[in-house]
């Protein structure tokens, strides 16, 4: 955990004096809508569909469990007694009243946590793999980058008013758990010649309306250049990108346009008028950041071999993960119990899980963009005891990588830009499939839902996406498939999903999974093949007429008649 | 006149800004018009570059006045003889200002008078004077005295102990 110094503790503190001031003019009318919301979004307060949505940076998802039991506080004390964790590493309150948004920012910065630039058109909180630092595959330990990420973007004065929102990720270990290759910028971690610590920078990637794989446009940058070198693409970024259309304005689309090579010329002449200057990193320096990480003290232990078979096998077979420490394991904790909706917990589970990870996990949890959250210290012969009390409070559903580890955005239920709900959709999903023996049949699959082309639930680079869609003001799900969200396994690049057809009605939607299921069951060539496998082989079609059918295809031929007339 | 801070103070404005457009067509007298004499002038960028030798012999301070969008490389030329650099701003969620002050100050060397106009609000002036501005052409509805005490705000965002924070 990294613990702030004396400057970083004022800089929250003064920045909620600032923000109670900008709410106190705005409520006495001195400032307009206008005004107040790119001021209010930069301290992560949305206006959604019931009230203004908080929105809580959990810095690359590390959390303590005192600042667990403090969120857990601000949903009882703000809230309806819960929150979300998002796909993007923050906790979502989506009932607190705008007058106490001021009051609850403060009781943040009591924990040394904030909601800056949690949103709005600026660079928004820093993500990355949620096993960083005990990862077996890991490369560099990336929360140490992340944090100097975030001290250097947090206030940064030159990039508040960017053409878009802008989101970079980090990735530590060799397989990317953090989709850097669907981020404004992803930094993938390498280690040079010498062995020391570099990134691969690659820009451009990102979900919403235009999806784009990311171009690798720096293929060894070494971490004295990391700030300098953001700071060349943010400028060209800031100052090239387009501000005349919202849908246009990411750097994807700038650097489509004027293509990725020409691009990469404006960031390296501008980063050759930065490189070796005052912003570039020196060995003391990050020292002294990586020496305010509070890192476990782990014992000197020997791996264990746990009994495989039943229930507690299952888990461990999903839900456990290997650690770079013998003797150690991570464990994700499933948010996604069928009947819940995907990353919600409740003030009391989070009161719980605290009191958990203080006991089996060096008092720090982690939150996955998968939603779920992670215990990334636990003694394996911790692990039966552990497994027993997350049972009893739910959070040891064994579906980690499976199909009902849906990723689902809010949807209609609580946000106003839906196009549709999600969470109906994930809990009729998570219905049909809940046998799960199954699941395990079916092996890996990563599905994802969107309530809208915002793409918060990753439906792009879902194996399986699902997004919500409006005709003629009634709800509807387009289904792709063959996305992926990272190099997961060698071999399996970031993919974007393809559209196998016209969109469903929501009652439609389970069947229609259940149908791709049994398309990929009788298509793959062994159980080691994966759903997105068999797509990435066999290509969409035979799913697309599994699905549709006998209508599909007398379109398709009448179509191809057309088309050779 | 709207309020003008200028090194966190309220100031007079002794600017007069001019139309490109009047100083660039023939007037009424068959010629086109002379510059005002002995006044510190501020002249659109476009006017600088068609009238830039008579700009530099009268008496009188000149200052030029660009958009955010403009290249810093399109001024390069005005900056060692300009007293002032205004640069609009055309609508404050617009940030391309903040990183051209930036590379006026930090790559061109500039030290004059840079001044925010346009869509100046009260809550975007901490990051405009950190990114160089040293001056601010309020919009007309603002108050400048209480516009003040922006700058006293974030105090330790400028503060962090590492070399490369002491570099923005
Ligand atoms: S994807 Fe759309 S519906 Fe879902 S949370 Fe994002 S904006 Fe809202």
């Amino acid at each position: 955990m990294y613990v702030y110094d004396a400057i970083d503790q004022r800089l929250v503190e003064e920045r909620v004096s600032q923000f109670r001031d900008q709410t106190r003019r705005y409520l006495a009318g001195e400032l307009t809508d206008d005004e107040f919301r790119p001021l209010r979004l930069q301290n992560g307060l949305y206006v959604e569909r019931h009230a203004p949505m908080l929105r809580v940076a959990i810095p690359y998802g590390l959390l303590a469990s005192r600042q667990l039991r403090q969120l857990a506080h601000i949903a009882r004390a703000y809230d309806r007694g819960y929150g979300h964790f998002s796909t993007r590493q923050n906790i979502q309150f989506n009932w607190p009243r705008l007058e106490d948004a001021p009051e609850i920012l403060g009781e943040l910065a009591g924990v040394q946590m904030h909601a800056i630039q949690t949103s709005g058109s600026c660079i928004r909180n820093v993500t990355t793999d949620h096993f960083a630092g005990v990862a077996p595959d890991e490369i560099v330990d990336s929360f140490l980058w992340c944090e100097l990420v975030r001290q250097w973007s947090a206030c940064n004065p030159e990039f508040a008013y960017l053409p878009r929102k802008f989101k970079i990720a980090v990735n530590g270990a060799a397989a990317d758990r953090a989709a850097t290759y669907v981020h404004d910028i992803g930094l993938q971690a390498l280690r040079g010649l010498d062995g020391a610590a570099g990134f691969r920078v690659i820009v451009g990637g990102g979900m919403g309306r235009t999806p784009v794989i990311g171009e690798a446009i720096r293929e060894f940058l070494p971490w004295r250049h990391l700030l300098t070198y953001l700071e060349a693409i943010l400028r060209v970024y800031n100052r090239h990108g387009r501000r005349d259309n919202k849908y246009k304005a990411r750097i994807k689309i700038l650097l489509k346009a004027i293509g990725p090579a020409a691009f990469r010329d404006r960031v390296e002449a501008e980063w050759a008028c930065l490189r070796d200057g005052p912003g570039t990193l020196n060995e003391d320096d990050v020292q002294r950041i990586d020496a305010r990480f509070a890192r476990p003290q782990y014992e000197a232990l020997q791996d264990l071999r746990l009994p495989a078979a039943g229930a507690f096998g299952a888990w461990q077979r999903r839900n456990v993960h290997p650690h770079k420490q013998p003797g150690y394991a991570a464990v994700t904790l499933s948010l996604k119990k069928t009947g819940v909706p995907p990353g919600d917990v409740t003030a009391e589970q989070m009161d719980a899980l605290a009191d958990l990870a203080e006991r089996y996990s060096f008092g720090e949890l982690r939150v996955s963009h998968e939603q779920n959250l992670i215990f990334a210290d636990v003694r394996q012969a911790d692990l039966h005891a552990l497994w027993l009390r997350l049972r009893a409070l739910g959070f040891a559903t064994p579906n980690i990588g499976l199909l009902t580890n849906i990723i689902a955005c809010p949807g209609g239920d609580y946000c106003s830009l839906a196009n549709a709900k999600s969470i109906p959709v994930a809990e009729a999903i998570q219905r049909r499939f809940d046998a799960l023996d199954d699941l395990h049949d079916i092996g890996e699959l990563d599905l994802n839902i969107s309530g809208c082309i915002n793409s918060c639930g990753h439906h792009h680079v879902g194996h399986i996406g699902i997004l919500g869609v409006d005709k003629q003001g009634a709800e509807w799900y387009q289904v792709t498939i063959g996305g992926n969200q990272g190099l997961t396994r060698p071999g399996a690049p970031a993919a974007l999903g393809e559209v196998i057809g016209p969109a469903f009605a929501r009652d439609d939607v389970p069947d229609v999974i259940e149908r791709l299921i049994e398309i990929y069951l009788a298509a793959r060539e062994s159980e080691h093949e994966r759903f997105v496998d068999t797509v990435w082989r066999v290509g969409i079609e035979p799913f697309k007429e599994g699905v549709y059918g006998r209508a599909h295809q007398e379109r398709a031929t009448e179509r191809r008649q057309l088309a050779a007339a | 006149m709207a309020g003008l801070i200028r090194n966190a103070q309220l100031s007079e404005d002794s600017w007069r800004l001019l139309d490109a457009g009047a100083f660039l067509r023939v007037g009424e007298s068959g010629l086109i018009p002379d510059f005002p004499p002995g006044a510190d002038v501020l002249v659109p960028l476009r006017l600088w570059q068609c009238r830039r030798d008579e700009l530099l012999q009268r008496e009188g301070r000149v200052g030029v006045l660009v958009d955010g969008a403009d290249e810093p490389q399109a001024l390069a030329d005005a900056l060692p003889h300009a007293a002032l650099i205004a640069i609009r701003i055309p609508v404050f969620t617009d940030g391309r200002a903040y990183s051209l002050a930036r590379l006026l100050r930090s790559r061109f060397g500039y030290a004059g008078e840079l001044r925010a106009v346009g869509d100046v609000l009260r809550d975007q002036l901490l990051y405009l004077q950190r990114c160089g501005f040293d001056a601010f052409a309020l919009r007309a509805d603002q108050d400048a005295r209480r516009a003040l005490a922006a700058f006293t705000e974030l105090g330790a965002a400028v503060r962090r102990p590492y070399a490369w924070a002491r570099a923005a």
